[in-house]
């Protein structure tokens, strides 16, 4: 789950890492109330968790009360990546020299958390590592031990590090590991750290990522969940834990397991075709998760045929061909579903769903793809 | 024969009183004959299967009293770090952890942990292990492979059964069956069971069934190049997926320029493994090299 950057920084805040003065607005008159109790110039920076969210127009500079209203409405009703704006966070400006970038992340070939530090802030981390991989060191972090004092005055060491900034550095980093551990983060960055005027490190952006399998023990975050990344479609799916990510495609596809999901989509796409979905409905799918999966294929407009893919482990075919069956008068736009049925009781519940109506029974993965493909082409027609 | 697991191995359930525990406990009791113990705490004095399997308060009591050599751990993700650091302490050789949705701090301690011993963990979110007519360890379905000398090893659950099953159909049988998990951080690594497959006189070829995320399959592909003989067949799953969503495991993400399928494929191709373009593709493939042997 990724965190906004007002979120990041109460927890950078919390653990003392230096931030400018900042508020959260959600309308212009607001935003003009905090930048009068914090003093111009501020910077107004849309909450939206997209990258590059600076050149897209969801940054602005504010000199002066004048300029406030004219620059709060536009971003407030402006879409960055599609995203609508719905809050802004009003910050006093900072005047610096310099940006660094200062993150911790999982390095998962090496299975070690890493702290990355590099004098070059300021741009995305995957841009530089393919501009100036040269500027970034790397240490990776014993997560027994955690983040030790010597590895981060090596690496200030490394990137020049006015030595005067070495202790605030070393503050800085020991509070982002103990974020990082204690929040169950997979992300902890801090872009761009900048050196104000002052010769002092601040913290003017932040970005975080928590762990989704950590979330029973890190309960704050349930709370601070932005359901609005998600559709309509992907919140109905989530409630009965059915692992679902919509695409733009014509073929619905409802299969068992997140491997041969994604085989299933990859086959469609050999024969021609474009997923409108991926969805898992996980091992051991009763009737009414088979029902709800489907009903929300069929929610889709785009979708114009169904390919539905079983292989029966500790899935049951006749439980997946019994859910299937009450939930087919829901079919209206008579979409042709294409079925394949393989595993446990797979014979049984393809003679249970012989006579069904718009149903097609295929023998194999290829050949159920070829048939959703065509099926939908020719309604599309 | 088999890497890993055989019928000698004595396995017990850790959680076995748990629903999804008992369940599996019985399919392996029937496959294998080889469950010799479950814990759960609380539980322990208990008699489980039957009446025929003892249950333990702790991993180090029925190790002691069973011999159990062999973990398959079902408990709950929350008590999961705990229940693998338990079987790491007593000293079990292999640990099977069919749990999801562990957190990734966690694993990454009992990866560190790991380093220091000897000890195999596979998974977690793991399907398990089977070496058919032999032995299964987890929750593989029993009658979806025959014994023979095709060495499966898989990130995904049902895309193994696929493919042990279109094996199973052309007639060609399975030496071990490894399912590595699905998860960013695992133990057994495909190059980890790349080389117990290479070393193990009764693997002849060795099936790897990889997906997007991380850069396992790139690791696999120079291990190939570099230190196999046997011939290698590969699948790779999520060519049509986009990037930065998890697609259901939650370590088939592509991030950035690691992860997608392309760079797998490529990497595989370049080391001399056949990569099929669906799953039942790959039985086709290997009848056809093996008739040609035989004629």
């Amino acid at each position: 789950m990724k965190l906004h950057e007002y979120q990041a920084k109460s927890y950078f805040a919390r653990e003392g890492i230096p931030i400018p003065r900042s508020r959260l607005a959600t309308t212009p008159a607001e935003a003009k109330q905090i930048a009068a109790e914090i003093g111009y110039p501020v910077v107004l920076k849309a909450q939206v968790l997209v990258g590059g969210r600076g050149k897209a127009g969801g940054i602005l500079l504010v000199k002066d009360e004048n300029d406030l209203d004219p620059a709060a409405n536009t971003i407030l009703n402006s879409k960055i990546k599609g995203i609508s704006v719905q809050r802004i966070l009003v910050e006093k400006a900072v005047n610096f020299t310099q940006e660094i970038y200062l993150g911790i992340t999982v390095d998962r070939a090496l299975a070690q958390p890493v702290i990355i530090l590099s004098a070059s802030g300021g741009v995305e981390i995957e841009e530089l590592a393919v501009r100036h991989p040269n500027e970034i060191i790397k240490s990776a972090i014993d997560p027994l031990l955690g983040l030790q004092p010597y590895m981060v005055r090596a690496m200030a060491s490394h990137i020049g590090l006015d030595y005067a900034l070495w202790k605030p550095l070393l503050q800085i980093a020991l509070s982002l590991w103990n974020i990082f551990h204690q929040l169950d983060a997979t992300l902890v960055e801090i872009n761009p750290l900048v050196i104000t005027t002052e010769k002092e490190l601040v913290a003017l952006d932040g970005k975080m990522t928590i762990d989704d399998n950590a979330l029973f023990r890190q309960q704050d975050f349930l709370e601070l969940a932005d359901q609005a990344i998600e559709t309509p479609a992907e919140q109905e799916a989530r409630k009965f834990c059915l692992s679902y990510i919509q695409l733009s495609g014509h073929i619905g596809c409802l299969v068992n397991g997140a491997g041969l999901a994604m085989a299933t989509m990859d086959c469609i796409q050999q024969a021609g075709g474009e997923p409108a979905n991926f969805l898992d409905i996980g091992g051991g799918a009763n009737a009414d998760k088979v029902q709800a999966a489907l009903r929300i294929i069929l929610s889709d407009e785009n979708v114009q045929s169904v390919l539905i893919n079983i292989f029966g482990g500790i899935t049951r075919c006749d439980e997946v061909a019994k859910g299937l069956l009450s939930i087919l008068p829901e079919n209206t736009r008579n979409l042709p579903i294409i079925i394949r049925l393989e595993g446990t009781n797979a014979e049984q519940g393809r003679m249970m769903l012989a006579q069904a109506p718009n149903l097609m029974i295929a023998e194999s993965l290829m050949q159920a793809a070829e048939m959703a493909v065509h099926a939908a082409e020719r309604a599309m027609v | 024969m088999s890497i890993l697991l055989t019928k000698e191995s004595k396995i017990m359930i850790q959680g076995i009183t748990g629903r999804e525990g008992r369940y599996h406990a019985q399919r392996m009791q029937e496959y294998g004959h080889n469950v010799v113990a479950g814990t759960s705490p609380g539980h322990g004095g208990e008699w489980v299967l039957d009446g025929k399997v003892p249950v333990f308060d702790t991993v180090e009591e029925a190790k002691r009293s069973t011999g159990a050599d062999t973990s398959v751990v079902f408990v709950p993700a929350y008590h999961a770090f705990d229940a693998l650091l338990e079987s790491i302490d007593a000293g079990i050789q292999l640990i099977v952890c069919i749990t999801e949705g562990i957190p990734i701090m966690d694993m990454l301690k009992v990866r560190r942990l790991l380093a220091e011993k000897e000890c195999y963990l596979v998974g977690p979110n793991s399907p398990g292990i089977i070496t058919p007519g032999q032995a299964k360890a987890g929750i593989i379905p029993g009658d979806i492979a025959i014994p023979g000398k095709v060495g499966i090893v898989s990130r995904s659950g049902t895309l193994t059964y696929e493919v042990a099953l279109a094996l199973k159909r052309a007639g060609i049988g399975v030496s071990t069956c490894v399912g590595i998990g699905g998860d960013p951080i695992i133990g057994t690594s495909f190059v980890d069971c790349l080389e117990l497959f290479e070393d193990d006189p009764h693997t002849d070829q060795v099936v790897i069934v990889g997906e997007i995320g991380g850069n396992e399959e790139e690791k696999a592909a120079e291990f190939v190049l570099n230190e196999m003989t046997k011939p290698v067949y590969a699948y790779i799953a999520g060519k049509s997926a986009p990037e930065n969503r998890r697609m259901g495991h939650a370590g088939a993400i592509i991030e950035g320029n690691t992860g997608s399928a392309e760079s797998k494929i490529t990497a595989f191709r370049q080391a001399g493994v056949k990569v099929v373009s669906f799953p039942e593709e790959i039985a086709t493939l290997i009848a056809a090299v093996l008739n040609q042997k035989g004629a």
